[in-house]
């Protein structure tokens, strides 16, 4: 722990604004999502709970305006603050387990691509860049078109536009330190080939990952949001922050603005929150730009 | 060269070809499309003859084979829904998304390239810092949102743009375009900024980092060292280099306003392709996605393509092989 607070990133992380700001709001979300439903009297999904005569309250600070409901309510008397952190749980959810499944799948066929070569390698590396031709929400779109919705369909189709872009990082690194002399070093000492990936490559592959996987999170919960939004996404007694917005949009042209402005808010300052981050740590993990 | 455009069009045919392999595949996931053809209250035989009608009564290699033939003569399926050649609807809907994305992409062009450049040339100065955390905020930003926040102010409050439609069109060339009129124009203005803002974003951060790589190169610190003056140096031999990378960006990012136009379009009721696409999706209506697919990867391969072919004209040192 000493040597952390000592090093080299902890010191320029504290002298980078932008890094604490995004930080912060990072671990702002991280406590919403964990303490949501205790910092809220009302279960936004417990139809008990809900009252018709609370639908429709704007925001505390306007005419009308309920102290029980601080942002407001939507179309079922639901708190809209209440949905904001229900549905923060559910956008960061999926945002971090397609992060993690993506980067499980493509760091190991990117050591594979790279540590074997050959068929293999052009196999995958061909799909990669078949994919890469095409935007991510596309291809998303196309494939929860194809296999409806649900958290479970979201959380494939993500991992399925993911994994690429660590495979094609992990094996351009695999590909430079299987050249080092260590590598050859274990190969010659006749080491296996799994552990030689497993204890040698992997280690030393990781570091710029941890870039791609933070921002990763964000693109994801925007992607959700885009794909809930349509229609394709989570189903509706899971409501996403995306799911949100597009319940509101119905509501927005008879001036309800609160129950869709919220949740969009939410999402811009959580994904501002990890780019922020992100960029920090970019220009802290790569060495080319000290 | 020609060489390599062979090669290159060698693999858009093999790409498309694996583009075709899945769009199949994943559509043959999606249920029974029988029961979009016939009434609820359909027979059994009314079903098989429907079923044999749309060949789905033959084997799965078998449909692929009629699939895939019946594109390669230009036979591209009759929508379940418009009861209409698939092809025509999109093609009658796409000037309107081409429309919008080419509105998309000047605007962004023009704010994000100088600003970018203004950015990467005083990195250190006020109004750069502020035109980053803007341009931070832009690619953290909901685009479905955004346009969400325009409707809500200029249309339902202010009442000063349209929140829906296209406007008034005008026949040019068969094409019914709608930046001919006054009226298309005012309704192309908050579809067209709602779709550049991320594009906007990303195109200026790319051309300042580009901008600050090339102020790093020797022939920068020669040319200044030489007397050209501070702006000669950057926007004369500095703006030519940063930009490289930048065209490159643009073909993924055309690309990418054409996908996220589908969310525009559905937001703004946009008669384009885009929204023709969420909307069969609705209605499941399999040949018109098959079709937009196939369009739309036709397209993404022949943008990448000229992208690599403009990339060695505009920088020498890099060579087809």
């Amino acid at each position: 722990m000493t040597t952390f607070l000592q090093s080299e990133l902890f010191h320029n992380y504290r002298r980078s604004s932008s890094a604490i700001i995004g930080s912060g709001l990072m671990a702002l979300f991280a406590f919403a999502v964990l303490a949501g439903p205790f910092l809220v009297a009302q279960d936004p999904y417990d139809i008990a709970a809900l009252n018709l005569m609370d639908s429709y309250k704007p925001p505390v600070w306007l005419e009308g305006g309920d102290p029980r409901f601080i942002l407001g309510t939507d179309g079922q008397g639901r708190d809209v603050w209440a949905s904001v952190l229900y549905g923060a749980r559910i956008s960061v959810f999926i945002g971090l387990v397609a992060m993690m499944a993506s980067c499980l799948i493509g760091t190991a066929l990117g050591l594979i691509a790279g540590f074997y070569g050959g068929i293999l390698d052009t196999v995958i590396m061909r799909i990669a860049d078949v994919q890469l031709s095409f935007p991510s929400i596309l291809i998303a779109l196309f494939l929860m078109s194809a296999v409806g919705t649900g958290v479970d369909k979201v959380l494939i189709a993500l991992t399925a536009v993911g994994w690429v872009v660590y495979a094609r990082t992990v094996r351009g690194s695999t590909l430079s330190e299987i050249e080092k002399e260590y590598v050859q070093a274990a190969k010659v000492a006749g080491l296996p080939n799994r552990k030689i990936i497993r204890k040698h490559v992997l280690p030393n592959v990781l570091t710029p990952l941890i870039v791609i996987a933070t921002i990763q999170v964000g693109t994801f919960v925007l992607i959700e949001a885009s794909l809930s939004f349509l229609g394709v996404g989570v189903p509706i007694t899971q409501p996403s922050l995306g799911l949100l917005i597009k319940n509101g949009f119905d509501v927005l042209f008879s001036g309800l603005w609160w129950t869709s402005v919220f949740p969009g808010f939410a999402i811009m300052m959580l994904v501002f929150g990890i780019n922020l981050f992100g960029d920090f740590l970019r220009d802290e993990l790569n060495p080319r730009l000290k | 060269m020609f060489g390599y455009i062979l090669k290159r069009l060698i693999q858009m045919v093999l790409v498309l070809w694996v583009v075709s392999v899945i769009v199949f595949l994943m559509m043959s996931f999606t249920g029974d499309p029988v029961f979009m053809v016939v009434p609820i209250d359909a027979s059994d035989a009314e079903i098989a003859q429907a079923r044999r009608l749309l060949g789905l009564d033959k084997s799965p290699l078998m449909q692929y084979w009629i699939f895939i033939s019946s594109l390669v003569q230009g036979d591209f399926g009759q929508s379940y829904v418009f009861r209409q050649p698939a092809m025509t609807l999109i093609l009658e809907r796409m000037p309107a998304t081409v429309e919008m994305v080419m509105v998309a992409m000047v605007l962004a062009i023009i704010i994000a390239i100088p600003l970018g450049v203004y950015a990467g040339a005083n990195p250190n100065s006020r109004l750069s810092r502020i035109i980053m955390s803007f341009s931070l905020i832009g690619i953290s930003l909901p685009g479905f949102w955004v346009g969400m926040l325009l409707i809500y102010l200029f249309a339902v409050h202010w009442g000063v743009f349209p929140s829906s439609g296209r406007g008034d069109t005008r026949e040019f060339f068969g094409l019914r375009i709608s930046l001919l009129t006054w009226d298309g124009w005012h309704h192309i203005v908050l579809p067209s900024v709602t779709l550049s803002l991320g594009t906007m974003a990303i195109l200026l951060r790319m051309t300042r980092a580009g901008m600050m790589e090339v102020s790093r190169h020797d022939y920068m610190k020669f040319a200044r060292a030489k007397g050209a003056t501070r702006n000669d140096v950057l926007y004369k031999h500095g703006l030519k280099n940063a930009l490289i990378p930048v065209v490159t960006i643009f073909g993924l990012q055309l690309g990418d306003l054409i996908a996220f136009a589908t969310i525009t379009e559905t937001i703004f009721s946009w008669p384009g392709m885009g929204k023709l696409l969420i909307d069969s999706i609705y209605r499941a209506d399999r040949p018109v996605i098959v079709v937009y697919l196939m369009l739309v990867a036709l397209i993404f391969v022949v943008i990448n393509f000229l992208v690599d072919i403009v990339y060695t004209l505009i920088d020498p040192r890099i060579t087809l092989k």
